[in-house]
């Protein structure tokens, strides 16, 4: 078991990754490419396991990302099976959709602390192993809403917006360190929360599309696999944005 | 000063800061002596909190310029 000081940027396949909210749609795509690549993936998860997980060799984490001990028990927990996450992909988040004149604060604060809040508490947790390893790869999910804003969503936005604003003050700390900080934004994806929408709201999102049609949860993940690998080594406090278009605006 | 504690801090400096033994003197500045940023100062102490199981507030670290003056910030807690 290395030390994980050796560090440098040799080409060492199968690294530790994390990526919270892993159960289910972009978050599971994400893992299940990760795998693939030949890293070790623990995924975590809040309510539900994912259902296939033994396939993809995903080990499975119970994790609350509202709870920061929740959250250091799911990384001591990952490190114990796997090794300390060289890999995290902050992922877990949720909506409570409404227009702001009858969005209560509750509503407002809850999204605000398991996207925003949450990816804070599960970066700061897992970047202390990163930066004494000298090599890290942190990849946030934000959201096309949380470029453009997006009608009944102000406080999904306003939380996958802060998230670009954290992920460039840690591509700042932590760049000495040789751990990159990169923000994913993904546009309409068809997973259950875009299923969530009505018909109307789906096609007007899709009219908007340059490529004219629905994300692909796998087209997510294969940009994750790039920021996550050697490759990315000279990338970092990017917002990539995977839209077919969409924030072009 | 106590020298089984400054043994034990010095052994975190080599490890943390990646210097020499013999750099880790009382009077030796982090940043000037010992070339370490405010992220490795931080990654310091918190490699002395857990050798020593002490905890360090943020705003105690202001000022902290020198071997002498950290020593003294983990010891007076011990």
């Amino acid at each position: 078991m290395s030390d994980g000081r050796d560090g440098g940027d040799a080409p060492t396949p199968g690294r530790v990754a994390l990526v919270t909210g892993g159960n289910r749609g972009i978050g599971l795509a994400i893992a299940r490419r990760l795998s693939r690549a030949g890293h070790r993936v623990a995924v975590t998860y809040r309510s539900e396991r994912p259902a296939d997980a033994e396939a993809y060799n995903l080990t499975c984490v119970r994790c609350d990302v509202t709870d920061p001990e929740s959250v250091a028990a799911a990384l001591a927990t990952t490190t114990e099976r796997l090794g300390a996450p060289e890999i995290v992909v902050c992922n877990a988040g949720l909506t409570r959709d409404g227009l702001v004149l009858r969005m209560s604060e509750e509503d407002f604060g809850a999204v605000i602390d398991a996207n925003l809040t949450g990816s804070f508490r599960v970066a700061k947790q897992a970047v202390r192993a990163m930066v004494r390893g000298r090599w890290g790869r942190i990849v946030f999910i934000s959201s096309v809403s949380g470029i453009g804003g997006q009608p009944g969503q102000a406080n999904y936005s306003a939380s996958k917006a802060g998230l670009i604003g954290l992920a460039r003050s840690l591509a700042k700390e932590f760049a000495s360190r040789n751990v990159t900080v990169n923000v994913i934004a993904p546009g309409a994806v068809g997973t259950d929360m875009l299923a969530a929408l009505n018909e109307d709201q789906l096609d007007a999102i899709v009219s908007r599309v340059p490529l004219g049609r629905v994300g692909e949860a796998d087209e997510i993940a294969a940009a994750v696999e790039f920021l996550a690998s050697e490759d990315a080594s000279y990338v970092t406090g990017i917002v990539l944005a995977v839209d077919g278009g969409l924030s072009m605006g | 000063m106590s020298d089984e504690n400054f043994e034990r801090f010095k052994q975190c400096a080599v490890k943390v800061l990646s210097v020499d033994e013999a750099a880790v003197v009382p009077e030796a500045d982090f940043a000037d002596d010992l070339d370490a940023d405010s992220l490795d100062i931080v990654e310091l102490v918190m490699a002395l909190e857990e050798e020593f199981d002490v905890n360090v507030d943020e705003e105690e670290l202001e000022g902290v310029a020198t071997v002498a003056e950290a020593f003294e910030l983990i010891t007076s807690k011990l």
